[in-house]
């Protein structure tokens, strides 16, 4: 089995480095770290920005820069957070905790270069996780029909929804409103518009490109403006030469970063939990088994290390079940897999074997992209800190410009525009009704699937809805959603338990 | 003041959720259900449609029993609407201005007006803005990435 990994891999390094596709992975990681350190900008709205422009290159180079702007933006998201104090990446947003005391003290620097090396470490272990465990649930998955499919996706949308950020009955709604979203448009097997409300635009449905810009790009937009004080820049002032770490440090964080990796790559293989929740737990964790857990809040490196390499083992781990099963785990996997759609790639199990380019081409590509940004961070530390100075006013006013922009060139129609502010319109007042509307996106994506497979069950089944629990993967599926409820349903009915750090966390956001 | 707040903040959310899953469920009436074995293409969405409606009586009900949370900023606690109105404004402009006269008045509009609406933003660092914002996107998008639309035109 190593063996054949090892050819895939090679053979994924082949892919990578084709002049092209470095290119395109160079472009991505360079905008995602850009969009990571500038505070208010995130890597949905970029990628949703980017998505468009990719319709003309061939899907690996797509998928690659996608992907790149995504794990790029990890790296930047955290000089944020410890130079700044300020949560914009909610993965990095404990981070602040230790990290910006040891930024007061002098420490920033050492900080961040623990950051880039937990990291790099963190990232290599998702990646490895990656080759060997995505081909193993592939040849389980091959073996699947449209009932598992069925389940697996129940399971998916259930996880994604209710083990996020907020309530989970929220989530949930937000699910099925993505979901209902999903449909609109001409029914695959009959021909029907449905919700189309008789405009012939949406006969084709809504643009993904659309949706996701309205929900983060001009909500958020709308959210945070005249919000993000001005930021305090007194930290700013980092040199290479600051981000060596003393040998006390870095003994202090190596074990940390270990551990920090292993819960980042368990939390990837549960659906829902991404890196947000990976970064908490592996804090909580790193506090928990301390010999000094008082100290932790006033500077302490194994706060700074332990989260950042859960984040990225996780982030890294967050693509096996979106390649492997086609079961995106968040937003931002929900749409690299639209992106997928869009160039014609159908995602699921057949995924890697049908287009192995993609699939070896974008693990290799982790890997360069990974190098390339360790190599953008440590010598050109200065150039990003000095972009942490540009502010919110200037960016946003041309954020707005690249959402009108970008979601034209999406279809080069008004139309879409004008879809993009009705749904920033109703993704702030979700907002402020506290919905999160990532779980919509992931909903909007499986939506046309989750019908077309349900409908070729039902038909092999003759109507039989006992079907699901009656094929045994099906019923463990399906016993797992039920477990997940009643999981929340318990939690609900004790009283709320909830961690300190979490509540120090909201209410600085 | 606030606990109130977000009490109410749970009604209007579960209650708009309720009233979506109703319509929903009564939309899907109206394309032809089909039955399990061959559904029509009012199947799928009269189950999500009842599935909302359930989902949000569930929220309503969570709003009556539960104890009002705090850590949850109530509703509208800053009001900004003419920053918020700006932002709406910019890619409405987009659309109007790229239909009438191409491409550099819409994309200068759509950097302008949303600009203003920040607090301390002056009509000189607005326009400058605006102005640098076009000529990059200019360069990128009609000269690099030859976007079909005019840069300037005259068409009512």
């Amino acid at each position: 089995m190593i063996q054949t990994a090892l050819t895939d891999l090679v053979y994924g390094f082949g892919v990578a480095l084709e002049p092209h596709n470095l290119m395109w992975c160079f472009i991505g990681v360079l905008v995602g770290n850009l969009v990571g350190v500038l505070p208010g900008m995130g890597p949905m709205a970029t990628m949703s920005i980017l998505l468009p422009l990719t319709f003309g290159i061939p899907p690996v180079g797509a998928v690659l820069m996608l992907a790149g702007i995504f794990y790029g933006s990890q790296y930047g998201g955290a000089i944020c957070s410890i130079l700044l104090n300020l949560p914009c990446h909610p993965p990095h947003a404990v981070t602040c905790l230790d990290g910006f005391p040891l930024t007061q003290q002098g420490r920033g620097g050492a900080a961040l270069g623990i950051t880039v090396i937990s990291s790099f470490v963190g990232a290599s272990w998702g990646i490895l996780e990656m080759i060997f465990l995505a081909p193993v649930l592939v040849v389980a998955a091959l073996e699947f029909g449209p009932g598992e499919i069925c389940s697996l996706m129940l399971l998916g949308l259930l996880a994604g929804s209710t083990l996020a950020r907020g309530s989970p009955l929220k989530g949930i709604a937000m699910t099925i409103c993505g979901l209902l979203i999903g449909l609109v448009g001409s029914d695959v097997e009959t021909g029907t518009p449905r919700f189309t409300f008789g405009i012939p635009d949406l006969l084709d449905g809504v643009e993904i490109v659309a949706l996701g810009l309205g929900l983060f790009g001009i909500a958020e937009f709308m959210k945070s403006v005249n919000r993000l004080s001005e930021v305090d820049t007194r930290y700013t002032n980092v040199t290479l030469r600051d981000l060596r770490p003393t040998r006390d440090e870095f003994r202090r964080s190596v074990p940390a970063m270990l551990r920090g990796t292993l819960i980042g790559s368990l939390c990837a293989l549960i659906p829902g939990t991404g890196p947000t929740i990976a970064s908490f737990i592996s804090y909580a964790t790193e506090k928990k088994i301390s010999k000094t857990p008082e100290k932790f809040g006033t500077g302490m490196i194994e706060g700074v290390a332990c989260p950042e390499a859960s984040t990225h083992s996780s982030v890294q781990g967050d693509f096996i079940p979106t390649m492997s099963l086609g079961i995106p785990g968040d937003a931002v996997m929900a749409l690299i897999l639209g992106a997928l759609t869009i160039h014609g790639v159908m995602p699921g199990p057949q995924l890697i074997s049908a287009h192995p380019d993609i699939f070896w081409g974008l693990v290799a590509s982790f890997w360069i992209g990974n190098i390339i940004l360790v190599i953008l961070n440590v010598p050109m530390i200065g150039l990003w800190v000095k972009l942490l100075t540009i502010p919110y006013k200037y960016l946003y006013p041309s954020a707005v410009f690249l959402v009108a922009i970008g979601v034209y060139s999406s279809g080069n129609s008004m139309f879409s525009v004008g879809e993009v502010v009705l749904v920033g319109i109703v993704g702030f007042v979700l907002l402020q009704l506290g919905f999160h509307p990532a779980p919509m996106l992931l909903g909007f994506v499986l939506g046309p699937r989750l019908e077309e497979n349900f409908r070729r069950a039902m038909l092999i089944s003759r109507g039989d809805l006992w079907v699901f629990l009656k094929h045994p993967i099906s019923a463990v599926f399906v016993g797992l959603c039920v477990l997940l409820i009643a999981m929340q349903i318990f939690v609900r009915l004790r009283t709320p338990k909830v961690l300190p750090i979490e509540t120090a966390l909201r209410a600085e956001r | 003041l606030g606990p109130t707040y977000a009490k109410k903040r749970d009604y209007l959310a579960g209650g708009l959720v309720t009233l979506l899953g109703v319509g929903v469920t009564f939309n899907s009436l109206t394309y032809s259900l089909g039955t399990l074995v061959h559904m029509g293409p009012g199947m799928f969405p009269m189950i999500l449609g009842t599935a909302l409606t359930f989902v949000g009586i569930l929220i309503l009900g969570t709003a009556v029993t539960g104890a009002p949370s705090e850590n949850e900023h109530p509703l509208l606690d800053r009001q900004e609407w003419f920053a918020w109105a700006c932002i709406l404004a910019g890619p409405i402009l987009f659309i109007i201005l790229g239909k009438l006269f191409g491409l550099v008045a819409a994309s200068f509009a759509c950097v302008f007006v949303p600009a203003l609406g920040d607090r301390t933003a002056t009509l000189k660092s607005s326009v400058t803005l605006a102005a640098g914002v076009t000529l990059f996107g200019v360069l990128l998008f009609s000269c690099l990435l030859k976007m079909p639309l005019p840069l300037f035109q005259i068409d009512f």
